[in-house]
């Protein structure tokens, strides 16, 4: 590739030098024709001359031309990217810049059009036009000089350029020919037939360009009008001269154009619609964005996970509804056909009182919501629906499907995380330039917009002053370990408050002569804590000086271990619970089965028969057990929604109450309300994050005992959303910093995951072990509630489906498979370690690369400068002795003692000779520092040409 | 009206096709949109080329332009006097580099254009603060602004000379993610 790219410059340099000759634009066609034919004879007697050993070698005259003409193709290029630089954005002054600047645009000229950077092409018409009579200095001299020389010399390099025109075959053609003349050397004949066919060749080739020409031209940055005038002229010459040429599908090109055009539109708009569809089917996407581009994008990761947390719940919602209520409420018995969906007698008078059934007794206990309600009936129903079986399943499913969604988004957000590190590279400039959106086309967005693009510079600049903080490392490392101390310290001694405060209540239990104080101490001890300890935490962490953003993953840890003695008490009081009334619903069960067989044993001696029929009682008055796993529903409910109930009125008063009164009250007190104490508040990340998990544990611990808590959740996150937005928007005031959340939520998903497992132990565990109660719920009747499972497979399936589970059951199988997935734990693990690993490599060479070339950018720049002081020093210095050759002549023949006005140009044949193997390197990988040394080194620039063109060169375009 | 104006726009229409990326349909939308911007300006019939300009009130009244922080300097760029009075040349070449069909090249030159506020060709620090300011508001504290402004200096400027030359800023907006996503609003229009 870089090969042909010098191919293509190359020939840039021929045409332009042609051009030079050639005074005129389009009319100087025929002579160019000669120039070229003049260029094979020239080309022909240089190469006559040359004599060298492998000169008849065609195609190593090839190499050697190429290599001849890269120097000057190099200069060409590079002065062309100058151009751009420094003039390309302006066409207009174009025509007034230098002439030095016109001829690096000129040699652009003749460069495969297709290219949309070519934007001078035009220019260098102008350019080329004025050239000859103002004389640029560079070219003119050129031209001057070659004209002067004596034929061979100069022109053998033009005649070589020529003779490699832009089109392949056409080159081939030529080279056939100069090949062939240096044979013969230079034939009459000849020349005339490579004239025509020559002539030929370039028309076609010029309707070709200007076809590209139109076809390009919207991509050219012009004004309107010059693009208009160019495209009349070309059409109009490809007009004039395509009939001559014998073809013509311009019109039908132009047409299929438009048509590709349209549907190339219309796909693109199709796209977009399609994102914007895709947008609008995400909920709250836009409210989350209003709240981002005020409060940033920490905030902003709160409702995200708080979305994301209602999409699972729903979801959760959904196989709990469809699968078990549903199926219930619609096959079921009907309530008060049972004992156990019967309220009993004693609590019919209040049972639909409001207060009890805010405790949820009364008709919320024996309701579908709760799991005493549901029967044992093995199916119900016409559709024969497994219930019981059902039940089991979405209970254990529950936790299945949350695992497995919490860890395949864990996943995914690494892999977005991944990407997160080497962004930087061009954070504000991008934040610059590319974050205005174009299509805003109404105010309010655009407020959003500039806040939103406010806040993003401001978690920028948050983190760019965290990067350039330097510090008293030991000091700081110093605090750290004391606040750390510190907090360990009050999280042990909180922990042994917690232990020792429920110890005490378990003494007290046994006691009746309570106050109310010593009733409620643990529940008070635990508030107290929650209220006191986050702030001391923070202000502790304020030794610790950490970015926010790592100092809100330490704040959530170290509240999440606070709030762990909050769970564990609760569990280890609810164990409590429930062993009370297992104990108490076996005393209830063998009363009752006493009774039962009593009743029988009188029935059947009394009626003489063995048919056993249920005694004529009415079901409210049936005895019955605890029923201790509604009472542990109950109990989630309850504290579900008594959490839901502080969480609002926090947030009604904490922040709304104190942001009415900060805002109306500072019109009459005494100090700035606003800026000096209360001020407004600042939206709790931590608090809210951590409200959220732990509420989601509960509901994970609670749904297998009231199903009905699902709906209560979804309820929730729902309301929550509108009601945390609005909150959030009109009573609280963004962070001092705004910060930007990591961009992997996955701080929030460890926690969750944490809790997920947390809740998912007692669940299982009350699963596997604890028997369920006699007389509710649908495992009732069996000895431990997975019997459902064993049942299902004894009965229902066939037999050597047994069989297969028994075995799979076997522990001679689950141990070989769990040291397995050990072991493939084990490998991934070592492959993602070394993944990262040759990743990180790979990111500290591509940053040492990013560097170099930055370096080498400012080197080239500064030689820069030393080689345009060079330059205008060139004319007097042309007539100076060459500088040392650095390699033998490959031109033995070249005379150092010529005329003076030949010895530039021979000097610049010298140079671009000898330089002939640095490039034959290849473009690229020429390191910019030893220049120096170089033909066109300081030291004495070779000729008018090449010492400027290698100062000029900077790594040739990618 | 309709036919009429069709007929008279038609040759020019043809050409405009070939300098835009728009149909002719589009072109005539676009140029009914100019029209309707001072139709007491805009004659209808346009095939003498008549010599009209709407005055940059007119031009950065537009919903497109309106919110934009950069309409003055987007109507200066496209404009021909550099004042943001548009011929319906100009605007026609508004709207085709702003449109979705734009080469990002071109986009790429274009939005340069735009942030070099004194069209000297390189974006200096005056120009960046200028930009800066123009987002924000006016948001952020001097210290701040001078902070971003060097940090994209820093970022941006591949020679060292202080300043982003188009180079550099092509070298850097090509990667930019928002500037790749054909859906993202950056430099674009619809019509």
């Amino acid at each position: 590739m870089p090969r042909k790219k010098d191919i293509a410059v190359m020939d840039e340099v021929g045409i332009e030098v042609d051009g030079d000759m050639s005074d005129s634009d389009d009319g100087a066609t025929p002579r160019r024709g000669n120039r070229r034919g003049g260029g094979g004879r020239g080309g022909a007697k240089g190469r006559g001359r040359g004599k060298k050993p492998a000169s008849d070698d065609e195609d190593g005259e090839d190499e050697e031309d190429e290599e001849d003409e890269a120097p000057r193709g190099r200069r060409g290029g590079n002065r062309k990217r100058a151009t751009k630089k420094r003039g390309g954005s302006d066409e207009d002054e174009e025509e007034d810049e230098a002439p030095k600047r016109k001829r690096g645009a000129a040699k652009k000229k003749k460069g495969k059009g297709q290219d949309s950077d070519e934007e001078e092409e035009e220019d260098s018409d102008a350019g080329r036009g004025r050239k000859g009579k103002k004389g640029g200095r560079k070219g003119k001299k050129d031209d001057e000089e070659e004209d002067d020389e004596d034929d061979g010399k100069g022109k053998k390099g033009k005649g070589k350029d020529k003779g490699k025109d832009k089109d392949e075959d056409d080159k081939k053609k030529k080279k056939k020919k100069d090949g062939s003349s240096s044979d013969s050397n230079s034939n009459d004949d000849d020349e005339e037939e490579s004239m025509s066919e020559g002539e030929i060749a370039r028309l076609r080739e010029e309707v070709e360009e200007k076809k590209t020409l139109i076809a390009n031209i919207r991509n050219k940055p012009w004004r309107m009008k010059r693009r208009l005038t160019h495209l009349k002229e070309a059409q109009a010459f490809v007009d004039k001269f395509e009939g001559a040429l014998g073809k013509g599908k311009g019109k039908w090109a132009r047409k299929w154009y438009a048509y590709k055009v349209m549907m190339t539109k219309k796909w693109i708009k199709f796209q977009r619609d399609f994102e914007n569809f895709r947008t609008a089917c995400i909920p709250w996407e836009r409210k989350i964005k209003e709240v981002e581009s005020h409060f940033g994008s920490s905030v902003a990761s709160y409702f995200i996970f708080l979305r994301w947390m209602y999409g699972m719940n729903l979801v959760l919602f959904g196989f709990t509804f469809g699968l078990v209520v549903i199926p219930e409420v619609l096959m079921g018995l009907p309530y008060g056909s049972i004992p156990r969906k019967t309220v009993p007698r004693a609590e019919q008078e209040t049972a639909q009182d409001y207060s009890v059934l805010m405790d949820f007794n009364g008709y919320c206990k024996y309701s579908v919501l709760f799991y005493g309600y549901y029967n044992d009936q093995r199916t119900i129903g016409l559709l024969k629906f497994r219930l019981p079986l059902a039940y089991l399943m979405v209970g254990i499913g529950t936790f299945g499907y949350s695992l497995m969604v919490v860890i395949r988004t864990m996943a995914k957000n690494a892999d977005v995380g991944g990407g997160d590190g080497e962004e930087g590279e061009f954070t504000f400039a991008w934040k610059m330039f590319t974050s205005w959106d174009y299509l805003i086309g109404n105010a309010e967005t655009a407020d959003n917009k500039y806040a939103s693009i406010t806040t993003s510079f401001k978690e920028s600049i948050v983190d760019e002053q965290e990067n350039q903080k330097d510090e008293n490392i030991h000091l700081r490392r110093f605090l750290r370990v004391l606040a750390n101390f510190m907090i360990i310290c009050s999280l042990g001694g909180s922990g042994y408050l917690i232990y020792f405060v429920v110890k005490r209540s378990q003494e007290f239990a046994t006691r009746d002569d309570l106050s109310w104080y010593e009733k409620n101490e643990v529940e008070i001890i635990m508030s107290l804590l929650g209220l006191v300890c986050p702030p001391l935490f923070e202000t502790i962490a304020e030794l610790e000086d950490y970015h926010p953003r790592i100092a809100l993953k330490w704040q959530l840890g170290r509240i999440f271990a606070l709030f762990l003695g909050n769970l564990y008490t609760f569990l280890f009081a609810l164990f409590d619970e429930v062993n009370t009334k297992l104990e108490e619903e076996q005393a209830i069960k063998n009363a009752s089965i006493w009774a039962m067989k009593e009743y029988y044993a009188n029935f059947s001696r009394l009626m003489n028969d063995s048919e056993a029929t249920p005694p004529p009682m009415d079901p409210s008055d049936v005895i019955r057990g605890p029923c201790w796993e509604t009472a542990v529903g109950i109990e989630f409910v309850k504290l579900t929604v008594s959490d839901i109930q502080v969480t609002y009125l926090t947030i009604l008063i904490g922040d709304f109450a104190r942001a009415v009164i900060v805002r109306f009250l500072n019109y009459c007190w005494c100090w700035d309300l606003e800026a000096v104490y209360p001020s407004y508040g600042e939206f709790d990340i931590s608090g809210n994050v951590l409200g959220l998990v732990f509420n989601q544990g509960m509901i994970w611990m609670g749904a297998f005992y009231a199903p009905g808590l699902v709906l209560i959740n979804v309820l929730r996150l729902l309301s929550s959303m509108y009601y945390q937005c609005w909150a959030v928007m009109c009573t609280n005031v963004p962070h001092e910093r705004v910060f930007k959340a990591s961009k992997s939520n996955n701080f929030y998903m460890g926690l969750l995951l944490l809790i997920l497992f947390l809740s998912l132990l007692p669940v299982v565990y009350t699963i596997m072990t604890l028997p369920p109660s006699f007389d509710c719920g649908p495992f009732s009747g069996k000895a431990k509630m997975f019997d459902v499972i064993m049942e299902t497979i004894d009965l229902d399936l066939p037999a050597f489906m047994g069989t297969l589970f028994s075995y799979a059951a076997n522990p001679g199988l689950i141990i070989p498979a769990v040291l397995l997935m050990v072991l493939a734990i084990y490998y991934l693990n070592s492959v993602s370690e070394a993944y990262k690993n040759s990743n990180n490599e790979l990111k500290k060479k591509m940053q040492m690369a990013r560097d170099e070339e930055k370096n080498r950018r400012n080197n080239t720049d500064s030689t820069n400068q030393v080689m345009k002081d060079l330059e205008d020093l060139l004319p007097n210095r042309s007539l100076a002795p060459p500088p040392e050759e650095p390699e033998p002549e490959p031109e033995p023949e070249v005379k150092p003692t010529k005329t003076k006005p030949g010895k530039g140009v021979k000097l610049e044949m010298d140079v671009t000779l000898a330089s002939a193997n640095p490039n034959a390197r290849g473009p690229g990988g020429r390191p910019p520092g030893p220049r120096g040394p170089g033909p066109g080194g300081p030291g004495g620039p070779g000729g008018p040409g090449a010492g400027p063109g290698r100062g000029r060169g900077r790594p040739p375009p990618r | 009206f309709f036919i009429i104006s069709c007929h008279c726009t038609d040759n020019v229409a043809m050409s405009l096709q070939d300098c835009t990326y728009f149909t002719r349909k589009e072109i005539l939308r676009l140029f009914y949109r100019y029209r309707d911007l001072a139709p007491q300006l805009v004659p209808l019939d346009y095939t003498n080329h008549p010599d009209v300009k709407l005055p940059y009130e007119l031009i950065g009244s537009m919903p497109e332009l309106k919110d934009n922080p950069f309409r003055q300097r987007i109507a200066e760029v496209f404009s021909d006097d550099g004042e943001g009075n548009m011929t319906l040349d100009d605007f026609l070449d508004m709207f085709s580099v702003l449109s979705e069909m734009a080469p990002r090249d071109l986009k790429a030159y274009y939005a340069f254009k735009i942030y070099d506020f004194n069209n000297d060709d390189f974006i200096c620090k005056s120009d960046l603060e200028k930009t800066l300011n123009k987002l924000t508001r006016n948001e952020l504290t001097e210290d701040e602004v001078r902070m971003v402004c060097e940090k994209v200096i820093d970022e941006a400027d591949l020679d060292n000379d202080g300043r982003l030359s188009l180079e550099d800023f092509q070298h850097m907006i090509v990667r930019a993610p928002e500037f790749l996503r054909y859906s993202s609003g950056n430099l674009l229009f619809t019509i």
